[in-house]
């Protein structure tokens, strides 16, 4: 396995409260890599712990080298992405705009200080990549749902980010668009370690490579689809029963 | 016509407009003393440009730009008047208020002042130096929104009750009573005309500057952080650094309309930058609309224009009528007199719309 991103017994305190409690994970290139586990379970709060929002304890490295207590640019810097659970895109500006922003984190102030003449050609194959070739000049408070939650994954794949964290991508999603985002997660997924922040069981089980289940701020189970499903442990604390856990997990 | 303002032809046409207005048209048709009331008011767009940017652009309520417009006056004030001394009693003379006041000896600090050229450097070095710090120290900190608003007005507050507590700055009166401008008598109308050119040309140009900021890369940036500064962040850019650059600009260009300011109105002193004056400022950039390039030189103007017609005809009224103008573009038109157009456009579709539907 080729890891990209290795947590170490991260643990997140809020006032005494641990709402990361220990929790080992390790992403691998090559693989979409869903977290799930019932609200609370601290999915969240692990993701900000590792992009530098919430302090905590214990250890992430990537390549080789420790990102506890960098900024949260610093980390940015290092190629780790992260979504937000409601699509942050920046509406006033295009699409191309934005993408051309997260394109250019390593720009010289005389870059930034000139007019933009056309787009870097990596910025415009990633528009077509994540279906809005055609939108450039739109701005983005104009897109659909799907589409921002779009734009801010390939916001991502321009900035060079080859850990992504995505939270809850698929969010408000109708059905042809939860597909069209989970073949862009395994197309994507290729050569960057993709981890996914989710509740919708069904899309779990189509497109996770790995699964992870967090329970009360600690790993409860962690492998494959089956296995993860096949836990007792995990039907018990998260899925209710065995067979009806989408409609729970959805609602 | 705002396609067309977007190219660069349009770009160069609409500047060429305005130099056609500014140098052209207003010395024609104006006399002298209107000439020179205009030139005050340029200076005030210059320092509202600067306020289109932070605030307009950048979302900092930069409620405190008098500080910047006052340091950059009283640079240009002390070197007035020490070289006033000096025409009068040679090297190292004290200026008349000094001696009125007793202080038989120039002080230290007005020393390097008698130099036109450490002067220039001083306007456009030290209060964008005091910007770049006091930005850091604030927006590292992530202090934002009203608590920003609040901290730079308490600035603007402190700055004046500081000034008035100087005697070696004229206190309360502050600095007045100039008579040469780098050598030139300021009581030539030549010379006044000159300043007017001057205030104009200081215009133009940092319009130009803010033009070019608006439509770079760095532009687009500023707005990105002014609307999701965490995903900016998350994005690998130190977003202070973004905000500290806007914040810097606008003080530049509020020290510069201070500098500019001064010879052509002749006095400035504590009531001129603190509080109120700041607001002063910030409503004529509220009224002309702070996220477009010429709405706040058009409210800056339309402002200070306003207040001297009324307080001419009604002195009391106008701080009624400005708030009230204050309350009907809040809560009319948030885009400022600039939106006009657009908002205008959408008004008659909007009407047939609803004419279709019954």
């Amino acid at each position: 396995m080729n890891i990209a991103l290795s947590c170490k017994d991260i643990v997140v305190e809020f006032d005494g409260f641990r709402a990361v409690d220990g929790v080992d994970l390790e992403l691998a290139r090559g693989e979409v890599h869903f977290l799930i586990g019932p609200n609370g379970a601290g999915k969240t709060t692990l993701v900000d712990a590792v992009t530098g929002l919430a302090k905590y304890t214990g250890s992430v490295v990537k390549d080789g080298e420790e990102l506890r207590g960098r900024k949260v640019h610093h980390i940015a810097r290092k190629g780790i992405g992260r979504t937000f659970q409601t699509a942050t895109v920046f509406e006033a500006l295009t699409v191309a705009q934005n993408l051309d922003i997260a394109a250019g984190a390593g720009r010289s102030p005389w870059t930034l200080l000139r007019r933009r003449r056309h787009l870097p050609p990596h910025v415009r194959a990633t528009m077509e990549r994540i279906g809005l070739g055609d939108r450039a000049d739109t701005p983005a408070g104009a897109l659909a749902h799907g589409q921002k939650q779009w734009l801010e994954i390939g916001m991502l794949l321009v900035g060079d980010a080859d850990v992504l964290l995505l939270d809850e991508p698929i969010a408000g999603m109708g059905h042809d668009e939860r597909e069209t985002t989970g073949r862009l997660l395994h197309d994507i997924a290729a050569d960057r370690a993709v981890a996914v922040v989710e509740h919708d069981m069904d899309f779990m089980r189509a497109f996770a490579s790995r699964v992870t289940v967090l329970h009360a701020g600690a790993v409860l189970a962690s492998g494959s689809v089956d296995e993860v499903s096949g836990d007792p442990r995990v039907q018990e604390v998260y899925l209710g029963t065995a067979k009806e856990p989408a409609d729970a997990a959805t609602a | 016509m705002n396609r067309f303002l977007q190219t660069r032809a349009g770009t160069w046409t609409g500047f060429a407009a305005a130099a056609l207005v500014l140098f052209g048209l207003a010395p024609l048709l104006l006399s002298g003393f209107r000439l020179g009331l205009l030139a005050q008011f340029l200076c005030y767009a210059v320092v509202a440009v600067g306020i289109g940017l932070a605030w307009g652009r950048g979302g900092m309520l930069t409620l405190g730009q008098g500080v910047f417009f006052g340091m950059g006056a009283y640079l240009m004030a002390m070197h007035l008047k020490t070289a006033d001394a000096e025409f009068r009693g040679g090297p190292g003379a004290v200026p008349d208020f000094m001696e009125l006041a007793g202080i038989r000896e120039l002080p230290a600090y007005w020393a390097p002042f008698s130099s036109p050229a450490f002067t220039i450097a001083a306007i456009l070095v030290l209060p964008t130096a005091f910007a770049v710090l006091l930005g850091l120290a604030v927006f590292k900190r992530r202090v934002k929104g009203a608590y920003f608003a609040i901290l730079s007005q308490a600035l603007a507050g402190a700055f004046a009750i500081l000034l008035i507590g100087q005697q070696s700055l004229g206190g309360f009166n502050g600095l007045s009573r100039f008579r040469y401008f780098f050598g030139f008598t300021l009581a030539d109308p030549v010379n006044q005309r000159m300043l007017y050119f001057i205030a104009a040309g200081v215009l133009l140009s940092v319009v130009a500057v803010a033009l070019q900021l608006r439509r770079s890369r760095y532009g687009e940036l500023l707005v990105a952080v002014r609307d999701a500064e965490e995903r900016v962040r998350f994005l690998g850019y130190d977003a202070a650094n973004v905000k500290v650059v806007a914040y810097a600009v606008a003080a530049l260009f509020a020290s510069v309309a201070g500098a500019v300011f001064v010879p052509i109105v002749g006095i400035i002193s504590p009531a001129s930058i603190g509080i109120v004056p700041s607001i002063m400022f910030i409503l004529g950039v509220a009224i002309g609309g702070r996220a477009s390039l010429v709405g706040p030189v058009v409210g800056a103007l339309a402002v200070a224009w306003a207040q001297t017609a009324l307080s001419e005809q009604f002195p009391s009224a106008w701080t009624y009528a400005q708030g009230l103008l204050f309350v009907l573009v809040i809560a009319l038109l948030p885009g400022g007199i600039a939106s006009i157009a657009s908002v205008a456009r959408r008004f008659p579709t909007k009407r047939t719309q609803v004419e279709a539907a019954a």
